[in-house]
């Protein structure tokens, strides 16, 4: 199993930034999203994120609610979740779970946290749960021995960086503008700033996410950032592919041109 | 003293009677339930509301204000109406109810949107976004945002667009950008993760003048407090007109805003009972249904803990009602906590029994009333025929029926 730990190190010798591919569980389906993500570690994703899909995404764009609501229509459960992280744990990428709080609270936050690291899983991203609602997530994870990601945004006060730095594990993810996911035609100015104030409050690494898209923005991004977090342009190119296989080359392609980005 | 010597609204009327333990502790927290599960992006939004709430509510000139417009605008105090012939359906037990639906606009929705309308004002903000189910929360912020000069943008579900016609009229006609939101079950949730998703775009220059008593913290307490006025005239305006406090006070839920408006200054009183009245759609059995409280689990939604209907994975799950503003699978978190502690008691009335209530009141007494009060007034002849000839139900009339008028004609073949 690679772990955070072991993908920034490595990023760190190399002098570039890690990349962080974002795909939903179930997505396009549920073998598809296991060899689409495997694609993309092959062609240089350092780290996997599986999205757990939700039925309320209030934190998605419309990208990545289209993907989550037809992977849900293909009955997704939090099974297949860890069966993916599963299956993209053996391409050798550190593989999380980016989730909604209340699928892991209803599953049982122990249990979420243990069937996780079962599967090969080294952590979760949660992008609604606040330090103040964090205790029993912390501490079940901690027992489970997977790391905790929470994320900061160009809004947050110092104070609030902090908190959240405080209960990061593995990195801390910075928002790059305040909005939802989605692709977009320029990464927020306002993140070389985040980064950099998030910086003074931990010694992990900072990872940039939310509109990166394209091989020149990861460059961008890779010159402050120890990782570039790209998740709605992978989706977009699955969801226009005319059939699976294209699917599968145009996100190796993608992934490729990032990969090719935080190495500039 | 005539009412337009007397405030009708003091600081105390805002802040709540302290008893029970009603108010949520720093965190946002009714015992277990409320707090704060949204993105890091909205923290300092929803501080910063918190913090300027605080404030207003013990500011003169803001109290002033809002007086001034709650009774020069909006048309406070609304009267109670005593309806002897309908309550003749309900064992001959006594039925008073507090006329919300004559207010402007139409509904208890005005109440809150006022306030939050001039704490927009103070927030600096120019920009008000809302979801809408019925659409009368839409129309009231509209209307404030008229009057205050603030831009508007409605979040509605397209079903509900459609089944509330009338109302996406009126907000275009007031100035308001209305956006018909076509995910999910295409009501009000699915209105509500789009308002959301604005609000973390656009926090800079814009309020979320949230509708109801559900959300993150701190909605769930400001909203009680502006719609806390209901309760606080009809107290009072029950112990002048009966002598004496209600044994039941009655009101429908959906988010929860016109019942915990009219529960709220009664939770002291111990011997009047709180009754919520969810909508039971099509039936419990029917799976098709808003009882969130009645059958719902905890978790989740919207930012807050509270009940939800949701599958064993926490996936929510579809609520179904005929009245637009009921048709919501979450509910406030002090409701949720109301009902863990046993002060209310939530119940459900069906599609049907509404309706026939909806055309009963109009039929004995000449009021047409929401289809989200009549889940009320149909709860309360029910609980008139429990408690016998010798009670007195108080029912929060939150709205009127002018909305309603397009199902009404489906549904009696009018
Ligand atoms: C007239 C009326 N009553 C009740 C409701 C339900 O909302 P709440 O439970 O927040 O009062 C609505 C919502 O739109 C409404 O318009």
């Amino acid at each position: 199993m690679t772990t955070l730990q072991t993908v920034f190190s490595k990023a760190r010798a190399e002098n570039r930034a890690a990349l962080v591919g974002y795909l939903p569980a179930g997505f396009p389906t549920k073998e598809g999203a296991v060899a689409a993500a495997t694609a993309m570690v092959e062609a240089g994703c350092d780290v996997i994120e599986i999205g757990l899909p939700y039925s309320d995404p209030l934190m998605d764009g419309p990208t990545i609610q289209d993907a989550v609501h037809r992977s849900l229509t293909n009955g997704t459960r939090i099974a297949d979740v860890m069966r993916t992280v599963e299956g993209v744990a053996k391409s050798g990428a550190a593989t999380l779970v980016m989730t909604y709080w209340n699928p892991i609270d209803q599953y049982g936050a122990g249990r979420f946290a243990r069937d996780l690291a079962n599967a090969g899983g080294v952590g979760t991203i949660t992008p609604d749960l606040t330090p103040e609602e964090s205790g029993t997530w912390l501490q079940e994870s901690k027992d489970a021995g997977i790391d905790t990601v929470f994320l900061v945004a160009p809004s947050s006060t110092e104070d609030r960086i902090g908190k959240v730095a405080k209960i990061c594990t593995g990195f801390v993810y910075a928002a790059s503008l305040m909005g939802v996911t989605g692709a977009r035609e320029s990464v927020g100015s306002a993140a070389e700033g985040l980064v950099g104030r998030t910086r003074r409050h931990t010694s992990l690494p900072v990872c940039v996410g939310l509109g990166v898209g394209t091989g020149k923005q990861a460059a961008e991004v890779a010159a402050y950032a120890d990782g570039v977090i790209v998740g709605s342009a992978f989706i977009r190119r699955l969801l226009d592919a005319p059939d699976e296989a294209s699917g599968l080359a145009s996100v190796r392609e993608l992934a490729a041109e990032l990969a090719a980005g935080v190495r500039r | 003293m005539s009412p337009t010597e007397a405030p009708i609204l003091t600081a105390a009327d805002l802040a709540g009677n302290g008893v029970y333990g009603d108010d949520p502790d720093g965190h946002g927290k009714f015992g277990v339930f409320g707090g704060r599960f949204v993105p890091e992006a909205l923290i300092p939004a929803l501080d910063q509301v918190a913090v300027e709430y605080e404030k207003a509510k013990n500011d003169e000139e803001f109290l002033r204000e809002f007086d001034h417009l709650l009774r020069t605008y909006a048309g406070r105090p609304t009267t109670l109406t005593e309806v002897p012939r309908f309550a003749a359906h309900a064992g001959g037990a006594r039925i008073v109810l507090k006329r919300e639906d004559l207010t402007h606009t139409g509904a208890h929705k005005i109440n809150n949107v006022l306030g939050q309308a001039l704490l927009t004002r103070r927030l600096g903000k120019t920009r008000v976004i809302a979801e809408t189910g019925a659409g009368q929360h839409g129309v009231a912020t509209a209307t404030a945002a008229a009057l205050l000069g603030l831009e508007c943008v409605i979040y509605m579900g397209a079903v509900d667009c459609e089944r509330q016609a009338l109302n996406v009229a009126r907000m275009k006609l007031l100035g308001a950008t209305v956006v018909p939101v076509t995910n999910g079950s295409q009501t009000l949730k699915d209105a509500i993760n789009e308002a959301f998703r604005d609000w973390v775009t656009n926090v800079d220059r814009t309020h979320y003048l949230f509708g109801t008593v559900a959300g993150p913290h701190p909605f769930p307490e400001i909203v009680r407090d502006f719609a806390r006025i209901i309760g606080v005239e009809a107290r009072r305006q029950m112990i002048e007109l009966t002598g004496r406090l209600p044994d039941a006070v009655a009101a429908a839920v959906g988010g929860g805003s016109n019942a915990i408006g009219i529960f709220h200054a009664f939770i002291g009183d111990e011997e009047v009972r709180l009754h919520g009245y969810e909508a039971a759609g099509r039936g419990l059995e029917s799976g098709e249904h808003a009882l969130t409280l009645t059958a719902g689990t905890i978790g989740v939604l919207h930012g807050s803990r509270t009940y939800v209907l949701q599958d064993d994975e926490g996936q929510t799950i579809e609520s179904h009602s005929i009245s637009a503003g009921l048709d919501y699978p979450g509910v406030g978190p002090e409701h949720a906590w109301l009902k863990d502690s046993g002060r209310a008691t939530y119940h459900g009335v069906t599609d049907d029994e509404a309706m026939e209530a909806f055309a009963l009141l109009a039929r004995t007494e000449g009021i047409i009333p929401a289809i989200e009060s009549s889940h009320a007034l149909a709860g309360a002849l029910k609980l008139g025929r429990e408690l016998g000839p010798e009670a007195t139900i108080l029912v929060n009339l939150s709205g009127r029926g002018d909305k309603d008028m397009g199902t009404a004609m489906k549904y009696f073949n009018l």
